[in-house]
């Protein structure tokens, strides 16, 4: 319909625009509803948060007001020891949130880069025609079907130093002469993380890359091999290219959801420095300790962070596109 | 003892949420009263028995409201339903640590408890625990405080006594450990105890720390007391564990952990709650009927003295409650010598009453009962009265800041020192 409007833009411009803001004023009635939902359950909560964290509102007067407005003091602020020495507080100045902020990133980058390298591998094996292929594929699924804490409380009995079937199977190996206490150590603890996530979210990426894969038509691939050209040329020249739209979706979804990891650690590292992320730090400081302001000064954070990165790969992304075509 | 509320019942919450919007027209002259508990399995079962004498006497209906996650969401609930003045909820059933975050919300049972005789039969420690201000947050249901768990059998095969102090744990453990290593079993240990970075963990560094007559990390009168030589002392010493006779993974064990590698046998010494007794002698327990219970060791050094950190549970009557008055009769009987007995009985809790440790039908219920009472005389509260709002920050700062020196990445002077700071900023 909307063809034969626009392969006619010289005839009848009125009668176009009317039509067209009919169908735009339609559109938006349709929409109104979608749009009044987003602003109660998405806009309306981020924007209470951005306020609180400007406030020193407390979990037991968030309801009856009394809270004051306290500037910027939750994000930067200091204030003058007896002994004359100055200590910076509010988040910006919190050790322990840096710690987090960098425990985010590089568990985020680890974790994708990870998963999109073996869910790349994954995809490309389930792609290929086998029997029981189809088995296979539903199978593959089941690490991604388990619900995060039932899988991080399975894997936390999993790498139990004394019990654990992990440090068994290394020891019988030989891979290891003493057990190790995987979950505790500082310098195993994201290791330990990086293993689950990597075991639980695999299969996710596999199949996102997997629609990917089968939306490259076949005839490329059969007109390859008719002129002879070598598998991994094919893989780079052809497959990956082509993946890449799929690929950039895949990844964009799962760093969005790595740099607000909180279950997985909070089940299997619960407050260890070592992994501790960004929203755990938020919700210790929403719900267990109740301080309302520093708490949503966080979650703001958190929130600017996360749309950094997204726009920051958008952009890179793109840069990327133009560079392609120019060439 | 948290994980074990953690087991909570979720499948009987939506049955007793609709129970309590149905319920109302049940007694004609009687009111309903509405109790929330994040109670295991047992005390979901036992509640209609625990409070049909109540009821019978009243003609009044107490309803329960299991709460389905761990004692942290519970709180973080509850404080949401407090501070909305939500007046669905009469009798809150609180952790000992909470009275003095959510005092403001909660009645003033001075004068209740006093004339129903509750306050002189109920340990001392116990009602300090519940009291803000000069004013009984909470009345006492339940209590808990945790024990040096050892092997008889391995101690006599050694040759060794009880140990009443840490310097002669870590000695014991350590000579019983390598010489049951040299006889082939590998996997012994000296000690067990919870060392992740949790609430637990504020519980045993807590009892450490006091032991070496360091004080109690915040003092009742509000003093910041943890960075002194003492605390720096203990702290080391527990670090000293971490890989001797503590393996490396006691650095993430919480109870259910520690009991793990104690009921399989494969540990010495351990420190735990009153609930791994039954459990340790279970019939599936490597170590039934081979173990005994005494108070925790003490420090070296001025003010020493064998420290237990005090949990347990108690009632809060809400002050935005419908049934403010049968509230206040319903606490007052659940913490009775009656009641009291009747869980000890039904679900082994430890009762809060002195006398009903000398009660014949409880210790023949529940004969380790007689040595907790002991363990009770030393019991330490956490510093939730001094800090009042700020308690699980200030834990959280401190469990923190020990983690790191068990884990060796922090020594145990500059760990202190920055704590104070800490406390400071959240304190002042």
């Amino acid at each position: 319909m909307t063809t034969t409007i626009s392969a006619n833009p010289e005839r009848s411009r009125g009668r176009e625009t009317s039509l067209q803001s009919q169908r735009a004023r339609a559109a938006f009635w349709f929409l109104a509803p979608m749009l009044v939902m987003l602003f109660f359950v998405a806009a309306w909560p981020l924007f209470r948060s951005i306020m609180f964290s400007f406030t020193d509102a407390e979990a037991n007067d968030i309801f009856t007001g009394g809270s004051e407005w306290v500037g910027f003091d939750n994000y930067l602020s200091w204030r003058v020891r007896d002994d004359g020495s100055i200590r910076w507080r509010g988040v910006l100045a919190d050790a322990d949130w840096w710690n987090a902020v960098w425990n985010t990133i590089r568990f985020a980058f680890m974790s994708v880069a990870l998963e999109t390298v073996l869910g790349l591998l994954v995809a490309l094996v389930l792609n290929a025609e086998f029997k029981g292929r189809g088995l296979v594929r539903a199978a593959i699924l089941i690490p991604w079907a388990i619900p995060t804490i039932v899988s991080a409380r399975m894997w936390g009995w999993m790498l139990n130093d004394q019990f654990g079937i992990i440090n068994d199977m290394l020891l019988t190996v030989g891979f290891i002469d003493s057990p190790i206490a995987w979950t505790a150590r500082a310098d195993t603890a994201m290791i330990a993380v990086l293993m689950v996530d990597v075991w639980k979210t695999t299969p996710f990426m596999a199949l996102l890359i997997l629609a990917g894969l089968q939306m490259i038509p076949r005839d490329m691939y059969e007109s390859a091999k008719i002129d002879g050209i070598h598998p991994m040329k094919v893989f780079f020249r052809v497959t990956l290219p082509l993946l890449k739209p799929a690929l950039m979706v895949a990844v964009i979804f799962r760093v969005l959801d790595a740099l607000r990891i909180f279950d997985l650690i909070y089940v299997l590292t619960p407050q260890s420095e070592a992994t501790v992320t960004m929203s755990i730090l938020s919700y210790r400081e929403l719900q267990q300790f109740g301080d309302y302001g520093e708490g949503s000064a966080q979650s703001t954070l958190l929130f600017l962070i996360i749309a950094l990165f997204v726009l920051l790969y958008i952009w890179l992304g793109r840069v990327d596109l133009s560079g392609e075509r120019s060439k | 003892m948290n994980h074990k509320m953690k087991a909570a019942a979720l499948r009987v919450s939506a049955l007793a949420m609709a129970a309590a919007l149905v319920a109302p027209a049940a007694s004609a002259q009687g009111v309903e009263v509405t109790v929330v508990s994040g109670a295991v399995g047992a005390a979901v079962a036992n509640f209609d028995a625990l409070v049909a004498p109540w009821e019978e006497r009243t003609g009044n209906d107490a309803v329960l409201v299991p709460m389905p996650a761990s004692t942290t969401d519970q709180f973080g609930q509850y404080r949401l339903w407090l501070a909305a003045q939500n007046g669905d909820i009469d009798l809150y059933q609180t952790d000992v640590i909470w009275a003095p975050q959510l005092a403001e919300h909660f009645v003033d049972l001075t004068q209740v408890a006093t004339e129903a005789g509750l306050i002189e039969q109920n340990f001392p420690s116990i009602i300090e625990s519940q009291t803000v201000e000069g004013k009984l947050v909470a009345i006492p249901i339940f209590t808990d405080a945790p024990a040096l768990f050892y092997r008889t059998d391995l101690l006599e095969k050694h040759g060794r006594e009880v140990p009443t102090t840490w310097a002669e744990l870590q000695e014991t453990a350590q000579f019983i450990q390598d010489a049951e290593r040299a006889e082939g079993n590998g996997e012994m240990w000296g000690f067990v105890w919870q060392g992740n970075a949790y609430e637990g963990l504020t519980c045993d560094a807590l009892e450490w720390v006091k032991s070496f007559g360091g004080g109690q990390i915040v003092e009742p009168d509000g003093t910041i007391s943890i960075n002194n030589p003492q605390a720096v002392q203990a702290l080391e010493t527990a670090a000293g564990w971490v890989g001797t006779i503590s393996p490396e993974g006691v650095l993430a064990y919480q109870e259910e952990e520690s009991r793990g590698v104690w009921q399989t046998g494969n540990a010495v010494f351990m420190r735990n709650w009153p609930y791994a007794y039954l459990l340790g002698n279970g019939e599936d327990s490597a170590v039934a009927g081979s173990f005994d219970v005494a108070p925790l060791p003490m420090g070296e050094g001025e003010g020493a003295q064998s420290a237990a950190t005090l949990g347990g549970w108690n009632m809060a009557v809400s002050r935005y409650g419908d049934q403010q008055e049968a509230a206040i009769d319903l606490a007052l009987y659940l913490g009775s010598a009656e009641a009291q007995k009747q869980r000890a009985l039904n679900e082994g809790n430890l009762p809060t009453i002195q006398s009903l440790y000398e009660d014949a039908e409880i210790l023949e219920a529940n004969p380790y009962f007689a040595r907790w009472q002991e363990v009770f005389q030393t019991a330490v509260p956490r510093p939730s009265a001094p800090t009042q709002g700020d308690y699980n920050e200030v834990s959280t700062l401190f469990f923190t800041a020990v983690h790191s020196v068990l884990s060796g990445e922090e020594e145990a002077a500059d760990a202190l020192e920055d704590l104070e700071a800490d406390l400071e900023d959240v304190l002042e």
